[in-house]
């Protein structure tokens, strides 16, 4: 099959043909050539109307069972969901096991779940810049929430949060040691903290020790922040997404959802200066072999590469 | 000198000469999940407290067996898993396996039935009659156990999920050849823990899985006495890809889990727990087996009788049923599969099984033919009267090998299922895929050796040959499908809808409550209600199970 | 990164149609094909050949890998080819593997499947296969 131009792929998001969705992020992804005709066409009203939820949590707590959950309450609203499900790539291989597909299976069949997995590929920021065009792209075709669930608590995931308009941090009992260490990062930008499997034993001290941390947010704006599921059993999801609800209209009336896409516009942007210069530094690396101080050499070669897009 | 002393001298002389001149073939000998095999074992394995540690065969701990004169008394049951396309065509297999000496039955059936869908289900497509026998309503089961005397056998059902369907089916068909409940014996496998971690015909969510076990264990111990309510499975974890110390930990803490449910439900240990029945793999490693099998039995023992405190000696009672490892059997050169099933099959007579199914030549290909089967079985009667191992009991016992590695494997496995307690228990384990990664870790090892050639698989990495002869090889014919459809359907005409209506209504009332299901589920059975019906009614009570 | 020297890594879909839970050669390829650079979307078991063409042109892949050890695959492999036809996915091949008689893989081929691997077949066939198919298939799209 001759493949579809920039044009015919613009037109199938349109109809919100899954093929087109699926082409138009490969060719982001891939940073082929057709990424920017698709990209600088796309609806911008929609991107801004649209809500980007970010979900994330240690594996084990639940996030895909909690993602799928939350997708069919959404369902049920009538709302057009999109997902974007993010794994980390190997480091030795590049390759990625994305296997948080398996828990949206169930919407395989539903034309509006509009899923996506994606592998961090081992890019410093890059995967922010091909996650940020992929909601684009998913708002583009229609999709009114987009979902971006990610494991752990990397620097990738950390990137990838920015992109959300609200955070959800999901736990579950039985995860001490990782909580201590996630207190100081993750849990410093997340909006709510989802106490999944609260069915669990210990569900209740760990409610407790995360209402202080989200005491200040949650006296702000008056919105609980720690909540409890039980996602298998599609408990305390109506009050979750009340509560989401509650938060984007807050975000959306002070205006804090703008600034927070402004935010995230600009570090995408960076990332996309790191990502497209990369490949022109490693060239001039390999040109130009140095074993000076790799500060020394960055500056020198930081230097010459402004010098020669003076001259031109 | 002492033992000590000459073991020195011996390393320095002989071998130490021997290592020069013949260096060893690996630079370390290992098990599958890497422990080492020792060169020699010495007598400082054997413990010195005989009798706690081994005792005397049908005592505790009985590491030596289940019974006092093990095999010299009577044989191991030689019973072979079969069953495909319709009932008919199963009953008629059945009836051959009775007259060439087998002594028990062993139920297979189709996907569909182990997963609760009727054979019309969009579900079931391509699958109908493939793996086992599809049955539907009580009129297939009436069909596939026609001319079988019931209380004259013994019959395994390989079923999980719907057991409890299944069962009250055969409750129903005995009942029709005016056979009580209390005469039947046999065993339903109704493991639904080891369906999430390593087979995958689950239905509901754990939770009401275990409820329909605990209500099979409730009814069944008055009413059906002789009948294993239970067998507990580390087969499929095994064939998954576990090592054997995987396979005995999660078997075992699976069993705990049941244990530790039917006492919340009320019931009485030393009531259910001799029906208890376990079911191992024999892989083709004979020593590590043998040990595997005398690990698992001293350390159940030690479970029911400290931790349960069990007063029965027959509850703390390990009685298994052994198959084959159908993972070894290789495609090529099928003739040495049935070298591969003699080598298991030893291992699980010498380990002290209760019962037996050993693999056919053929079945990396397909069903097995009639013929393969035979020589199957009667594998398993030369070992019993040839190889002269069934006459005396546990022979193994004593080598500083044996019971060395017999000491390992249950050390490991207590370790492995403290850690499953630590993490909340096995459901736990289940929902955060624990156990999951366990043996998904263990079966990539062990096929990344084969892969690289440093684990030997005779005819598929080394000593290939260019195969050109065909095997003769069973199909089921695509057009069962269809028969087993228009079968299911004519009985949906023929029967009092009105009645199946009201029983599906009234098990729907029952599952919502907390009552035992069943005796409304033999009512609906009666009613000719199909296995499909039934689990549709559990289905929206309790719920789908997701990976 | 010794198979794919392309700057991209491939996307495949591994995928269990039907009801059989037998997993573990599913799984094996799977992270094989991770280890050789793939990007793997892994299904899960108890797929339905629908479930599984949807979701392989929802995530874009350059093929589907099928395993089957119940007997199935003549009524289940075919089923996904013509479920990806409906949904305009002709392009992507589809390879198939599981417990499957010699003289059922020419009907297979015929029927659209671009291999098919039996019980035995060594890893880095699989993962050659895989390779061959996915470079065809990227190459087809001159957009990669």
């Amino acid at each position: 099959m001759a493949t579809p131009t920039s044009k015919e792929i613009l037109a199938g998001l349109l109809r919100q043909d899954p093929r087109a969705i699926g082409r138009a992020i490969s060719a982001v992804e891939n940073n082929s050539a057709s990424a920017a005709d698709i990209l600088s066409a796309l609806d911008q009203e929609a991107i801004e109307r649209i809500l980007v939820l970010g979900i994330t949590g240690p594996p084990g707590a639940g996030k895909s069972t909690l993602t799928s959950t939350i997708i069919r309450a959404l369902r049920k609203e009538k709302k057009r969901v999109g997902i974007i499900a993010v794994d980390p790539s190997s480091p030795i291989s590049g390759g990625a096991i994305l296997g948080d597909r398996i828990r949206m299976m169930d919407h395989a069949l539903d034309t509006d779940v509009v899923v996506r997995s994606m592998a961090t590929r081992g890019r410093l920021g890059g995967l922010c810049a091909s996650a940020g065009a992929a909601v684009r792209i998913m708002a583009a075709a229609g999709c009114e929430t987009i979902i971006i669930e990610t494991v752990g608590v990397g620097q990738s995931e950390m990137d990838i949060i920015r992109l959300a308009d609200i955070t959800l941090m999901i736990l579950a009992p039985g995860f001490g040691d990782d909580i201590q260490a996630m207190k100081a990062g993750l849990l410093e930008v997340a909006d709510f903290l989802v106490v999944n499997k609260s069915d669990l034993p210990g569900a209740d001290a760990l409610c407790m020790d995360m209402e202080q941390v989200f005491r200040d947010k949650q006296e702000k704006d008056g919105i609980h922040r720690v909540l409890q599921t039980v996602a298998s059993e599609n408990q305390g999801i109506d009050h979750l997404l009340a509560a989401i609800k509650a938060l984007a209209s807050h975000l959306e009336a002070s205006g804090i959802k703008a600034e927070r896409r402004h935010k995230a516009m600009d570090a995408e942007t960076m990332d996309w200066v790191m990502e497209l210069l990369r490949p022109q530094f490693i060239q001039a690396m390999t040109d130009k072999p140095g074993r000076q101080d790799p500060r020394i050499r960055a500056k020198e070669l930081i230097h010459e590469f402004s010098t020669i897009q003076h001259d031109e | 000198m002492t033992i000590d002393k000459n073991l020195d001298d011996w390393q320095k002389n002989e071998l130490a000469a021997s290592l020069d001149r013949f260096p060893e073939r690996r630079e370390e000998f290992t098990l599958h999940g890497g422990s080492e095999v020792q060169r020699l074992a010495l007598p400082e394995a054997i413990d010195d407290d005989y009798l706690e540690h081994l005792g005397f065969p049908g005592r505790y701990p009985f590491t030596r067996g289940v019974q006092p004169t093990m095999y010299r008394g009577r044989l191991w049951t030689m019973r072979q898993y079969a069953g495909f396309s319709t009932a008919a065509e199963s009953n008629k297999r059945y009836r051959y396996l009775l007259d060439q000496g087998t002594t028990g039955l062993s139920v297979a059936f189709d996907l569909p039935t182990q997963i609760g869908y009727d054979s019309d289900d969009p579900m079931a497509l391509g699958e109908v009659g493939k793996v086992g026998v599809a049955i539907d309503t009580l009129a297939d089961m009436e069909t596939l156990f026609s001319d079988i005397p019931l209380d004259k056998i013994s019959t395994s059902m390989t079923i999980n999920s719907p057991a409890i369907v299944l069962l009250a089916m055969y409750i129903v068909v005995a009942e029709k050849q005016g056979i009580s409940a209390d005469q039947l014996r046999g065993t339903i496998q109704n493991d639904v823990l080891k369906e999430y971690v390593a087979r995958g015909t689950y239905i509901f969510p754990p939770n009401p899985s275990l409820r329909l076990i605990t209500d099979i264990f409730q009814w069944c111990n008055p009413n059906m006495p002789l009948f294993n309510t239970i067998s507990i499975s580390g087969y499929h974890i095994r064939e998954a890809g576990s090592t054997a110390a995987q396979e005995v930990a999660f078997t075992l803490a699976n069993g705990i889990t049941y244990v530790q449910t039917a006492l919340d439900a009320g019931l009485e240990l030393d009531q259910f727990a001799r029906r208890l029945a376990f079911f191992f793999n024999a892989s083709s490693n004979l020593l590590e087996e043998v040990a595997k099998f005398r690990a698992a039995r001293r350390l159940w023992a030690r479970i029911m009788k400290n931790r349960f405190d069990a007063q029965n000696p027959s509850s703390m009672m390990m009685r298994f049923h052994t198959q084959t490892a159908g993972n070894t059997l290789a495609a090529q050169q099928i003739d040495n599969n049935i070298v591969r099933v003699t080598l298991q099959a030893l291992a699980a007579v010498l380990g002290g099984t209760q019962s037996l199914h050993t693999n056919s030549r053929d079945e990396a290909l397909s069903l097995p033919t009639e013929s393969s089967v035979r020589t199957a079985l009667r594998t398993q009667q030369i070992i019993a009267h040839e190889s002269g191992v069934a006459d005396t009991v546990d022979p193994f016992a004593g080598s500083y090998y044996i019971e060395q590695l017999t000491d390992d494997i249950e050390l490991a496995a207590k370790e492995l299922i403290g850690k499953i307690e630590q993490a909340g228990g096995v459901v736990a384990c289940i929902e955060n895929g624990f156990i999951q990664r366990q043996i998904e870790q263990a079966a990539y090892d062990y096929q990344k050796e084969i892969e690289s050639g440093e684990r030997v698989i005779v005819g598929v990495n080394r000593f290939q040959i260019d195969e050109e002869e065909k095997p003769e090889l069973l199909r089921v014919d695509p057009k069962v499908e269809d028969a087993q459809i228009a079968g299911l359907q004519e009985i949906r005409a023929e029967r009092d809808e009105d009645e199946v209506q009201a029983q599906l209504a009234t098990l729907k009332l029952a599952a919502e409550s907390d009552s035992n299901l069943m005796e409304p589920i033999l009512d609906a059975v009666r009613a000719y209600a199909s296995l499909g019906e039934i689990c549709s009614v559990l289905r929206e009570v309790f719920g789908e199970y997701r990976d | 990164m010794a198979e794919q020297e392309q700057k991209n890594p491939y996307r495949v879909l591994i995928g269990k149609p039907g009801l059989d839970g037998h997993d573990r050669g599913a799984k094996f390829i799977a992270r094989a094909l991770r280890d050789e650079g793939f990007e793997v979307i892994y299904t899960g078991i108890r797929r339905t050949a629908a479930e599984i063409a949807a979701t392989a042109i929802q995530e874009d892949v350059n093929a589907v890998g099928l395993s089957s050890l119940s007997g199935a695959h003549l009524r289940l492999f075919p089923e996904v080819i013509s479920e990806l036809r409906m949904r305009g996915g002709e392009d992507i091949p589809v390879l198939g593997g599981g417990v499957i008689p010699v003289e059922d893989i020419q009907e297979l081929l015929e029927a659209g499947l671009s291999a098919i691997f039996t019980s035995g077949t060594p890893a880095k066939d699989i993962i050659c296969s895989f390779t061959e198919a996915c470079r065809k298939h990227a190459d087809g799209d001159t957009d990669q």
